[in-house]
């Protein structure tokens, strides 16, 4: 019975740091159609913005975490103005093979600037500790983590959804000429979109260094992980991709519980299962 | 006219400057460096370099009397294809009197035959599986084996009246080789593992096998990780699921290497290991070899890594001051194999049969000492051969 609370308890954590990781490449995939592999790279940025300037330049945890995702976001927008806008209309291969280039770039650029070293973000008292659940206790990290979770799939469901810009952000990717001809400005809202894509991977890498420590090989080395929860979610929904994590991660848990010898197998193995099972995205139609 | 008078005298005055700086380094003595210089392991690369370069400058820039030539080889990570490739061109084109370096394993495997062959001593700076000496007999390693430094850690653990310990490692080569030294010398001494876990290598959450340790009702943990990340995620773990409040001790080897240790900030206090190098060993040697260090390198860490290019590098001057700066592979390693020496680790020696250094192993604990992460040394379990060749 132990086993079976540990396992949903881990599992959720550890599906709540897939999500909050994977959400933002979602969103950019599905919703502006951008094949963006230095999603990752972006979540890079982000933790090494917060280490360093909690580490280094000795601000507030909740000051510094805010002031590096707009940073993320703001590299982003200028990566989005300066070059990447001028790839939305080429094919899928220039797209990957320009991210995964822009991936190397960062990689090698984060290697010169603050060495090979993994980063930590050293948490504020009240994060650091462990919380009792009763029958075990849990790095209070991960209740912040599964509480932003939540709030990041509820906030972005929403403004996709319901709002003006999410609007604008629909139409303008379903029939650019047309939403510009009724005055969206297309431009703005690509770059907006595009930033807050790289707000959200900073934010995630963030939540997930945690598990995913930073380091300048990071760019690479979850991206795989990442593009499975994409894939198994569905691209573009944010509920398919909340699912996809959850479950993924509740069953790689239950794999390292009572199967560890099998190495991650049973989590590609789900992966393949449910591709197979709804193509489209674990919660379409 | 193809060419011009003037650019037929300016290509004659360059062919014979070649010439003369041929002629110059055909004095030297030439050392083969391989390593990882690039991709994700490259900080090793930094660090022999650091290391060697560090020797040698303190040592009036020539070892043995004669200028050195170091010569850097780039592997990547484990690419034992490669390794084999680069170590044939330094043999045969480049012409190395010695080599040096090797990281992994499957690389050092790789070129056994070619120094074999060409009788090229080659010292093995960090690669750690104990079976690597034997497969060439130009093969000297100034690094450790997991053997050397898990035996006395099992001894100890079994002296401290730990009866029952769970190992979990990471599942790959080393992870095995350090769950098997383990094991063996612990039920020897009439301990029990009573359950042994393989952690994933591409494992990023060990909330789940720290949950494992904790059910096991084990007294210790002893456990084995790659440096980086997994090191970090799996202290991480032990600490925040409380297993030394609840009684389960943290036993490891190089998992507080202090290449990380400064990154695990106050979680890793107290944890024990057993491992032949501390950057915080206390003698001469050691301040000196600290010193001529940071001066080469400020970015560069006294760990292993660093220490074991050092001694190699050592060792590689009394094999030149041996043979005269010739080329002679069987008089070299004949002189390697009585080599003794106080190391900025300690007393060692180059053990005669397996041409493995023999060294110190000490029990630590990490402590901060003014705000900085050190392996303060508690016990010393004396000079250790490599257990591994004596199963």
């Amino acid at each position: 019975m132990t086993v079976l609370f540990n396992i949903a308890v881990d599992g959720l954590a550890y599906g709540m740091v897939l999500f909050v990781i994977a959400v933002g490449l979602s969103l950019t995939l599905g919703l502006m159609r951008f094949v963006n592999l230095s999603h990752c790279a972006f979540a890079m940025v982000g933790g090494y913005c917060a280490a360093f300037l909690v580490r280094q330049a000795q601000w507030n945890f909740w000051l510094a975490v805010p002031a590096a995702i707009i940073a993320t976001a703001a590299l982003g927008a200028v990566l989005e103005m300066l070059v990447l806008r001028h790839l939305y209309r080429r094919k899928e291969l220039d797209q990957v093979l320009f991210t995964i280039g822009l991936s190397f770039f960062l990689i090698a650029a984060t290697n010169a600037l603050a060495g090979p070293q993994v980063q930590l973000i050293p948490l504020p008292p009240g994060l650091a500790g462990s919380v009792d659940l009763g029958f075990r206790t849990l790095p209070a990290q991960r209740l912040l983590v599964i509480g932003a979770g939540l709030a990041v799939a509820a906030g972005a469901a929403w403004i996709v959804a319901r709002t003006r810009f999410g609007v604008w952000l629909r139409a303008a990717v379903d029939h650019s000429g047309t939403a510009s001809s009724l005055g969206i400005p297309i431009r703005v809202v690509q770059c907006a979109s595009f930033a807050a894509g790289a707000a959200l991977a900073g934010f995630g890498g963030i939540l997930g260094a945690e598990l995913m420590p930073l380091e300048p090989y990071y760019a690479l080395k979850y991206l795989v992980l990442v593009l499975v929860v994409v894939a198994v979610g569905g691209m573009g929904s944010i509920a398919g991709s909340l699912a996809a994590a959850v479950v993924l991660g509740v069953i790689e848990t239950a794999s390292k519980y009572l199967a560890s010898d099998w190495g991650s197998l049973f989590f590609f193995l789900a992966m393949a299962a449910l591709l197979a099972w709804r193509p489209d995205g674990l919660l379409k139609r | 006219m193809l060419f011009s008078r003037r650019a037929l005298v300016r290509a004659l005055a360059a062919s014979s400057f070649v010439l003369a700086a041929a002629q110059a380094h055909a004095q030297s003595v030439k050392i083969g460096i391989v390593g990882p210089f690039s991709g994700p392991f490259a900080h090793y690369g930094a660090l022999f370099k650091a290391a060697a370069e560090a020797y040698v400058a303190g040592q009036g820039g020539k070892l043995g009397g004669r200028e050195v030539e170091l010569i850097y080889r780039d592997t990547g990570g484990p690419n034992p294809a490669q390794a084999k490739g680069l170590v044939q061109e330094l043999i045969v084109k480049d012409k190395v009197d010695y080599l040096g370096g090797f990281v992994f394993t499957p690389n050092a495997l790789a070129v056994a035959p070619l120094i074999q062959q060409s009788q090229t001593p080659t010292v093995i700076f960090n690669a750690a599986t104990s079976a690597i000496t034997e497969k060439s007999d130009y093969f000297v390693r100034t690094g450790y084996t997991l053997w050397q430094v898990t035996v006395p850690l099992a001894r100890w653990a079994a002296k401290q009246h730990i009866a029952r310990v769970v190992t979990a490692v990471t599942d790959y080569g080393p992870g095995l080789d350090a769950e098997a030294a383990f094991k063996n010398e612990f039920a020897r001494q009439g301990g029990t593992v009573v359950e042994s876990i393989r952690m994933p290598i591409a494992t990023t959450d060990f909330g789940p096998f720290v949950q494992r340790i904790k059910a096991s009702g084990a007294q210790a943990v002893y456990t084995f990780l790659p440096g980086g990340p997994p090191n970090l995620g799996f202290i991480k773990a032990y600490n925040e699921n409380g297993l030394a409040r609840s009684g389960v001790r943290f036993l490891g080897t190089a998992e507080t290497d202090e290449f990380d240790l400064q990154k695990f900030g106050d979680s890793a206090v107290g944890l024990t290991t057993a491992f032949h190098y501390s950057g915080a060993h206390d003698s001469a040697a050691n301040k000196a070899f600290v010193a001529a260090l940071k001066k080469q390198d400020p970015g560069a860490v006294a760990n292993y890594a660093s220490v074991g290019a050092w001694d190699g590098m050592y060792v590689i001057q009394k094999m030149i001051e041996a043979t005269g700066g010739r080329k002679d592979g069987p008089k070299a390693i004949a002189a390697a194999r009585a080599l003794q020496w106080e190391s900025p680790r300690g007393p060692v020696r180059i053990d005669g049969k397996t041409r493995h250094i023999t060294q110190d192993v000490y029990l630590r604990q990490v402590e901060m000492v003014g705000g900085v992460a050190v392996n303060k040394e508690v016990e010393s379990f004396g000079p250790q051969l490599d257990h591994g060749l004596a199963q």
